[in-house]
This record gives structure tokens, C-alpha cells and sequence, in this order.
């Protein structure tokens, strides 16, 4: 008889207090309870995790990369957003 | 965690897009990461399933010989280091599994294709693990060999598989560390620890000598990879890399290398070694050493024993899933 395949979900772990949550990879679950299950086995066996997200990976709306120039271009040239665009005189100090 | 020189891959297809096949040749040549939803030849794509899945199955099927000696280990530390490094094995499969479904097929069509015999893992496990030496020895020589594998795999072109080796790379190195714990022991022990610790030494040496693949001379296909950055060194200079290492570690145990051609080269700075026998490797690779078909009978029925539980758990979760749907719709009437 062919499986039908477990569901995937994509797993985010934070790994000290005050850090954001960050993706590890992925595990695949019947539910949310057993990715998390998973999710614990995969990816902290050394400690690595305070808190463990799971996400269906189905309910992830990513970025097309063909779109990369239209969505990331822009912000190149507005160098002015960027603290080293102005002039502070040394003798200020630390600003 | 495991890895085999790939030199197995089909031939790449005629190029179909030479202006697109530009591009990312240039994305490579200037280190950019190729993520997963970004154009690839096929070709590409292609080489990176089948490294990727050989290197997950070799992580499974590599769990068997050590998990023979899971029980006989001789003492509580040696038994908790064993079970945390064959669970470590199994972690890793599963973080490539994941890497390779990034391009596109289902873990369970790469196990399916393991289990018809379509694909391979690193023929180093159809070699047995006759005394505890041999965990010893796995540890030290096979993992040694991964890491020189490995370590240059984290540098890989493809996101996915460079960060999946990364966290590989990082738990990998208590494996070694504990099987050259073990072999010194044994080392240091009675005569005949020793002697078993030579004799596991003499049975690992050529089989992992091999494991770095076919000598450059014979092998095809490590251009392409090359040039998309898969792969960083050829077989030979990773296979030196492992001698230069490992040969003075067999020396600090007080063992003999069991190869009489063995000499450093005091001008070249590297340890000679004799020719291997690559009839062996050739013979077992094509499913005749002497543990293949006890390895792949080991895995199917892993598989086919496990069917149950896959089933009843879908089951499972679509019944609450189901009951909970309509608690909510009876809490809205």
C-alpha cells in the first residue's frame, strides 16, 4: 500500500532569552503537537533551544526571487538611511 | 555523518538555457548561495538530490552497524556515548532529508528509492562490526574521513546542504573524539585490547581509504561539480588530507598502519601510501561485501514494520482534527 506522506512543517528555535526566534529546518508530522515533538528530537539535542516554533510549511507566503530586483533594489541607493551617511567633527565625540 | 565522493551522477543534460546557465554560473563563480526557489540547470539540481539523498541514506543505513553494539557496550559512559552518537546519525539523515526536499521530491520517494536498490549510500557500511574495537575504530577512521568530507561541504554552493552540513560539521566532532577515546583504552590496556585494537585498525584502514571515491585519475564527473562549487577537492586531495592526519594518530596509539608502502616524504611534507585494491571497492559497491544485504533487509523491514504507526498516526490526527471542526460548529449553532 503507498503512505501518504506526513505534512512538513518548517521549525524556528530561539535559542537564549532576548533572541529572536530563528529557522532550523524542517520536520514532518501528522500535527502540531508532534512537529513540536519532532521539532525537540532534530534540533536541540544539545541544548540549543529556549522555545520552538512550528509552522505548517504550506502556510508560508514567501518572496518570488525573480522579484528580488523590484522588492530589494530600492533601498540600495537611500544611503542616507544609513548613520555613516552624515558628518559629525571628530572633537564631537561618540554620537 | 557520512559522504561518499559522488562519482556515480548521471551525465548532465545538453544545456537548454546557455544565457540563464550564464547567469548562475556567475552567481556561483562570485560565492552567492543558490537558494531553493532560485533558477538551477537541472543538471544541477539532479547531482544535488542524488549527493544529498546518498548522504541521508548513508546516515540511516550507517546507524546499524554501530547500533549492534548498543547493548554490548562495556560500560554505562561507553553505552550513553554510543546511543547519543547513534541518535546523532539519525538527526543528521533527517536534516539532509529536509535539505533535499528543498529541490523538489518527497523523503518518501528518496527512501523508496534506497529501499528498490535505485539509490546508494556509502559502501563503508556493508563492512561488520565485529568487536567493540571496530566502535572504536568506526568513530575515529569513518567519522575522520566524514569530517575531511564534510568540512568543505559547508562552503557548498546551495544554501540548504551548506547549512544543513554546518550543524552536522559542529556535532560531528565528539564522534571522532569518543572512538579515538576508545581505541586509546584499548591501547592502553591488556595485550590483547591492544590486539584487538590493531586488528579492528587492519579490517577499517583500506575501506576508508575508499570511502573518499574512485582516484582522480578514474573519476568523471568531478568537474561539473567542481565548477558549481559542490565539491571543493577531488577525491585524491582529501584522501592525502586523511592520511596526513591520521597516520601520526595510529603512531600515538602505538598501532601499525596496515600498509608496508607507508613512508613520509620528508620534501613534500605527505605520508605515501601503497595503491588500493579497487576491485574491492568495486565489488562492493556493485552489492557483493559482505554485510549489503543484511544492511538492506535491515531497512526494509524498518520500513515495512513502521507502516502501522505512519498509517494509524495520519489517522489519528485527522480524527481529532475532525472531532474538533465539529465542536466548533456545534458551538456555533
Amino acid at each position: 500500500m503507498a503512505d501518504k506522506n506526513w505534512p512538513l512543517w518548517e521549525v524556528f528555535i530561539r535559542t537564549r532569552n532576548g533572541m529572536a526566534h530563528r529557522h532550523a529546518g524542517s520536520v514532518h508530522a501528522v500535527d502540531a503537537a508532534m512537529a513540536l515533538q519532532n521539532a525537540r528530537d532534530v534540533y536541540t539535542r544539545r541544548g540549543e533551544g529556549l522555545s520552538i516554533w512550528v509552522v505548517p510549511s504550506a502556510a508560508i507566503t514567501a518572496s518570488d526571487p525573480a522579484d528580488k530586483g523590484l522588492m530589494f533594489e530600492p533601498t540600495a541607493s537611500k544611503i542616507y538611511r544609513h548613520p555613516t551617511f552624515y558628518d559629525v567633527p571628530d572633537e564631537v565625540g561618540h554620537m | 555523518m557520512y559522504t561518499q565522493a559522488l562519482n556515480t551522477r548521471e551525465a548532465p543534460d545538453g544545456t537548454a538555457d546557455p544565457e540563464r546557465e550564464a547567469r548562475f554560473q556567475a552567481r556561483i563563480d562570485a560565492e552567492e548561495k543558490i537558494e531553493p526557489n532560485d533558477w538551477m540547470p537541472e543538471a544541477y539540481r539532479r547531482t544535488l538530490i542524488r549527493q544529498i539523498a546518498q548522504h541521508a541514506h548513508s546516515e540511516i543505513v550507517g546507524m546499524l552497524p554501530e547500533g549492534n553494539w548498543i547493548t554490548r557496550a562495556p560500560s554505562l559512559r561507553r553505552k550513553a556515548a554510543l546511543l547519543a552518537k547513534v541518535q546523532d546519525e539519525g538527526g543528521h539523515g533527517l536534516y539532509l532529508y529536509a535539505a533535499a526536499e528543498t529541490l523538489g521530491v518527497a523523503r518518501e520517494e528518496l527512501v523508496e528509492l534506497l529501499l528498490a536498490g535505485m539509490q546508494k549510500y556509502s559502501s563503508i557500511f556493508n563492512y561488520p562490526t565485529l568487536t567493540w574495537a571496530d566502535i572504536g575504530a568506526i568513530g575515529w577512521l569513518v567519522d575522520g574521513a566524514a569530517i575531511m568530507n564534510q568540512i568543505p561541504l559547508c562552503r557548498c554552493s546551495y544554501g540548504p546542504y551548506a547549512r544543513a552540513m554546518i550543524r552536522i560539521c559542529k556535532e560531528e566532532s565528539f564522534h571522532q573524539r569518543q572512538g579515538f577515546e576508545i581505541m586509546l583504552t584499548l591501547c592502553r590496556g591488556t595485550p590483547q585490547q591492544k590486539a584487538m585494537a590493531q586488528d579492528a585498525l587492519n579490517r577499517w584502514w583500506w575501506p576508508v581509504l575508499m570511502m573518499f571515491g574512485p582516484s582522480d585519475r578514474e573519476s568523471q564527473h568531478t568537474d561539473s561539480a567542481m565548477r558549481w562549487r559542490i565539491k571543493r577537492f577531488t577525491n585524491d586531495e582529501l584522501r592525502q588530507k586523511f592520511v596526513d592526519a591520521t597516520v601520526p594518530q595510529a603512531h600515538h596509539l602505538g598501532l601499525t598502519v596496515p600498509d608496508p608502502a607507508l613512508k613520509f616524504n620528508a620534501a613534500s611534507g605527505h605520508w605515501e601510501f601503497g595503491e588500493i585494491d579497487w576491485s574491492d571497492l568495486k565489488r562492493v559497491i556493485a552489492g557483493d561485501g559482505p554485510c549489503n544485504r543484511e544492511r538492506m533487509r535491515a531497512r526494509r523491514a524498518a520500513h515495512q514494520d513502521g507502516a502501522w504507526v505512519r498509517e494509524a498516526a495520519l489517522a489519528h490526527a485527522e480524527k481529532r482534527r475532525r472531532r474538533a471542526q465539529a465542536a466548533v460548529q456545534i458551538a456555533a449553532e
